[in-house]
């Protein structure tokens, strides 16, 4: 089921959360909410998922309003930062715990707690307790929780901040493939614009309680609605009132046309495949380039060296869409 | 984070997590009719016949002698608390030796032990013949004896979680810029303890202040030489003047919430540059 | 050096305000024999005073362990003003003397106290076991409020939002994921609050009227004996009272690591 967030405000003792925010989220996708802390990701979420209740506005799921549903019955699994194990009870009975609830018969959600064990791959760990488990276990055996009860969204709350570099990228790669066999309707709330790009096919960027963008990983980084987004979603230079990207900044030994400034080589860093380069331009802006290997190597670039930079593609946002001041509240 | 800390720490729609409204009455209620009323009714009949009855019992001769009995035995207590408490919890934490569990079960035992029991066993070792033929029975070392036993574990509870946390980097540090051990004692250890210190000295004086069972059998009572405020306020309920003991009572609670207060705000102004 | 110094000055503190005079009360009561000893504490007074003792901790322990448990889910997770007051209010009992206590029991229920007009409709609270109940009510009040209230902290709501989320009810929630978790923290509570209410003298004697046979329990009857010279029954009682506080020692460390 879709679902749709309309005008929805959110306020704490004077701090303004949200602000009539409205996003529209398709069926069956997989939705990133994006944004720095205090944004309001988190809140949009938990007001979504009926654990906060909006100042005004409305929530929608489906077709139905369920604005004045408490969480019990709308229908959402949730997945939270830290897990939120029941660490009292065995791996089991932690995912067959919706299903308890509701009284089914032992012998279905013996059948359904096995079933999606299998698919998490914890299987043959249904006896351990979540101790027991590592950190990325005990995520996967969350996400099974909240499936059991076969919820017609799936809600993400940053589920792998908790967990080592390593794991999140593998459960990042895990997570779409689940997606991909489940189709529930997935939002998931990061502030780390690599995941959101890597992991969803549409993206909500968050900015101090506002939407400030709304569109797929692709669009975001080509066709940034302003300078937050652009700045938020990918390293960038900003020279005056022009934005480049690092991997857009050309580095040439004689100048080439319009656009070429004069500029010293103050660092090479090797990253292993790419290098980055630091720059100062001869009016004393900063700024850095993105070289593959090969381009390095051929320029022998060297510290203190005099170059060449020429944008090959720059992006200007027009007075209203530049790092607007927003309104503090509070 | 603002906002992120706004949504952990603000109130949420959550109701799984609170007591409802009827549950939250029940408790208040419970609450008032076992200890607010009665304390209520305290305060009330401490007024007597008026002020100046007040102030005559509290001024009695023999209430003053008990009062100030009472406070100087209370400090001494939390005197002699804060050094050996301090040196007990040290040796708990950082000495090593057999049998340290058993030490460390056993200071739990003046919170277990009827106060009565305890007065009974230091009346019968310390007092008329005793073993080691010490008689401090009817003095006021006595009922120091007495105090100090039943007031043994707070300073040591209080310390001891601390000094388990001490960073033992910062001692180390200390002592690779040139600091004796004494040294790293007085300038680094000592002022992270002393709150903790406090908290277990405030809770030794406030217990000190109003023991009773310990104390009525060692002390002997004798007024103005071992009676102490509990003690007194004891005699004159059974002598039926209530109004008299009532008015000695709020005087004892109104120092001690002083002194506690004070204690309190040594604590908070030492600590003020560990909060932000 | 300093260090045997240390611990040798220690221990020998302990030792001297602790374990000796403890350890000596068992060396007296059992100076004349085993069967001196049980004859001392199977009086029918004693036997008595033990059994009241015991009916009062049976009726204030579940009491104080209800309203703790209530009372703790209101302090920390309730959003109320005067939060601050009753949190106040809840530790009171351990900052008062037990005679101010039982003081103030007398002046709420004797004659011309506000309730004192019960006893004129033959409800006695003074000088019975009510009033004794009250007391030892009061005096054991806090402990399992103060132990739940970090553990409640500390495991925050993130658990039972999820199990919300899952369908739980509210009373649902409570039982299955509030109630396990704060299962030791509880449990060290009880335990302080009956050694409490076993061992409490000087509220109780207050309200008692140290009636033998009818209102002593047994601290109260050890210091009956204590004033009839009846060394004996004294010693014995003790014995019993401090067999009682070092199974609560015990309880006390065996329970300990399993609220962390």
């Amino acid at each position: 089921m879709g679902i749709a967030v309309v005008d929805v405000s959110k306020h704490f003792n004077g701090f303004t959360a949200l602000h009539d925010v409205s996003v529209a989220i398709p069926e069956g996708s997989l939705t990133a909410l994006l944004g720095p802390s205090g944004s309001g990701k988190s809140t949009l979420l938990r007001v979504i998922a009926g654990l906060e209740e909006p100042d005004s506005g409305q929530v929608l799921i489906g077709d139905q309003d369920v604005t004045d549903t408490p969480a019990r019955t709308r229908g959402v699994g949730m997945v939270f930062q830290h897990y939120a194990a029941f660490k009292h009870m065995t791996v089991y009975d932690n995912v067959a715990f919706g299903l308890a609830i509701r009284k089914r018969p032992r012998a279905e959600i013996s059948k359904r707690v096995h079933e999606l064990l299998e698919l998490v791959q914890l299987g043959g760990l249904a006896k351990r307790y979540p101790a027991q488990l590592s950190g990325g276990q005990r995520q996967r055996m969350a996400l099974a929780r909240a499936l059991a009860v076969e919820p017609s969204v799936l809600l993400l709350d940053e589920p792998f901040g908790a967990l080592d570099a390593r794991v999140r990228q593998e459960l990042r790669a895990w997570l779409r493939r689940l997606h991909e066999e489940v189709h529930v309707t997935t939002i998931i709330v990061t502030h780390d614009q690599e995941e959101a790009m890597e992991v969803a096919g549409q993206i909500v960027v968050l900015n101090d309680g506002r939407v400030e963008q709304v569109g797929s990983p692709r669009e975001l980084y080509e066709r940034p609605a302003n300078e937050f987004v652009m700045s938020f979603v990918g390293p960038v230079n900003r020279l005056g009132d022009t934005f480049v990207r690092p991997h857009d900044v050309e580095v040439l030994h004689e100048p080439e046309g319009d656009g070429s400034a004069e500029a010293m080589v103050e660092r090479v860093v090797h990253l292993g495949f790419e290098v980055r380069v630091e720059l100062v331009r001869e009016d004393g802006q900063h700024l850095t380039a993105q070289l593959t290997q090969e381009q390095a190597e051929l320029l022998e670039l060297e510290r203190g060296q005099i170059v060449y930079v020429r944008p090959s593609r720059a992006t200007t946002f027009s007075a209203a869409a530049r790092r607007p001041d927003r309104q503090r509240s509070g | 984070m603002a906002a992120d800390a706004a949504v952990v720490g603000a109130p949420s729609r959550s109701r799984a997590a609170r007591p409802g409204g009827l549950a939250l009455g029940l408790a208040t209620g419970y609450l008032s009719v076992v200890v607010l009323l009665p304390l209520a009714a305290l305060v009330w009949a401490s007024r007597g016949q008026g002020p100046a009855e007040f102030w005559q019992q509290a001024t009695a001769p023999e209430a003053v002698a008990a009062l100030k009995l009472t406070l100087g035995l209370a400090a001494a207590c939390a005197f002699v608390n804060a050094v050996a408490g301090t040196a007990i919890a040290w040796v708990l934490v950082r000495d090593r030796f057999r049998g340290k569990g058993l030490v460390d079960a056993v200071i739990d035992l003046p919170f277990a032990l009827p106060t009565i029991v305890a007065g009974l066993t230091l009346l019968a070792l310390y007092g008329p013949g005793g073993p080691f033929g010490l008689d401090v029975a009817f003095t006021r070392i006595g009922t120091l004896f007495a105090l100090l036993f039943v007031t043994l574990p707070f300073v040591v509870r209080a310390v001891q979680p601390v000094l388990l946390e001490l960073d033992v980097e910062m001692e180390q540090a200390a002592a690779s810029l040139g600091a004796g051990s004494f040294e790293v004692f007085r300038r680094i250890v000592f002022p992270n303890l002393l709150p903790a210190i406090l908290s277990g000295v405030a809770l030794a004086f406030a217990r000190a202040v109003g023991e009773f069972g310990a104390v009525v059998l060692i002390s002997g009572n004798i007024p103005f030489k071992t009676e102490v405020s509990s003690v007194y306020i004891f005699g004159q309920l059974q002598s039926g003047n209530t109004s008299g003991a009532a008015a000695v009572s709020v005087v004892l609670l109104v120092i001690s919430l002083g002194v506690l207060l004070g204690i309190g705000g040594v604590r908070r102004w030492r600590t003020r540059y560990d909060r932000v | 050096m300093s260090r045997y110094l240390l611990r040798f000055g220690a221990l020998g503190y302990l030792a001297f305000l602790l374990l000796v005079p403890v350890g000596f009360v068992f060396y007296r009561a059992f100076e004349h024999g085993f069967a001196h000893a049980w004859a001392a504490v199977t009086t029918p007074e004693a036997i008595h005073a033990l059994e009241l003792t015991l009916l009062i901790a049976a009726i204030a322990v579940p009491a104080n362990t209800v309203f703790g448990i209530v009372m703790a889910l209101a302090l920390v997770r309730g959003r109320f003003a005067g939060r601050g007051l009753l949190n106040a209010a809840v530790d009171l009992p351990l900052a008062l003397s037990p005679v101010i206590v039982g003081l103030a029991l007398v002046l709420l229920y004797g004659r011309g106290g506000w309730l004192g007009g019960l006893a004129g409709h033959g409800v006695r609270i003074l000088f019975a076991v009510p009033g004794m109940v009250l007391a030892t009510m009061f005096v054991s009040l806090p402990f399992v409020v103060r132990e739940v209230v970090p553990v409640l902290r500390e495991i925050g709501t993130e658990q039972e939002q999820a199990a919300e989320t899952l369908g739980a009810h509210p009373f649902q929630v409570f039982r299955r994921i509030t109630l396990p978790a704060i299962r030791w923290a509880v449990a060290y509570g009880v335990v302080l609050t009956t050694a409490r209410a076993i061992g409490e003298f000087g509220a109780v004697s207050a309200v008692s009227g140290n009636i033998e046979g009818q209102t002593q329990t047994l601290p109260l009857y050890v210091k009956a004996q204590v004033d009839g010279f009846d060394t004996a029954g004294a010693y014995a009682s003790s014995v019993v009272l401090a067999l009682i506080a070092i199974a609560t020692v015990v309880a006390l460390r065996v329970i300990q690591p399993k609220e962390h």
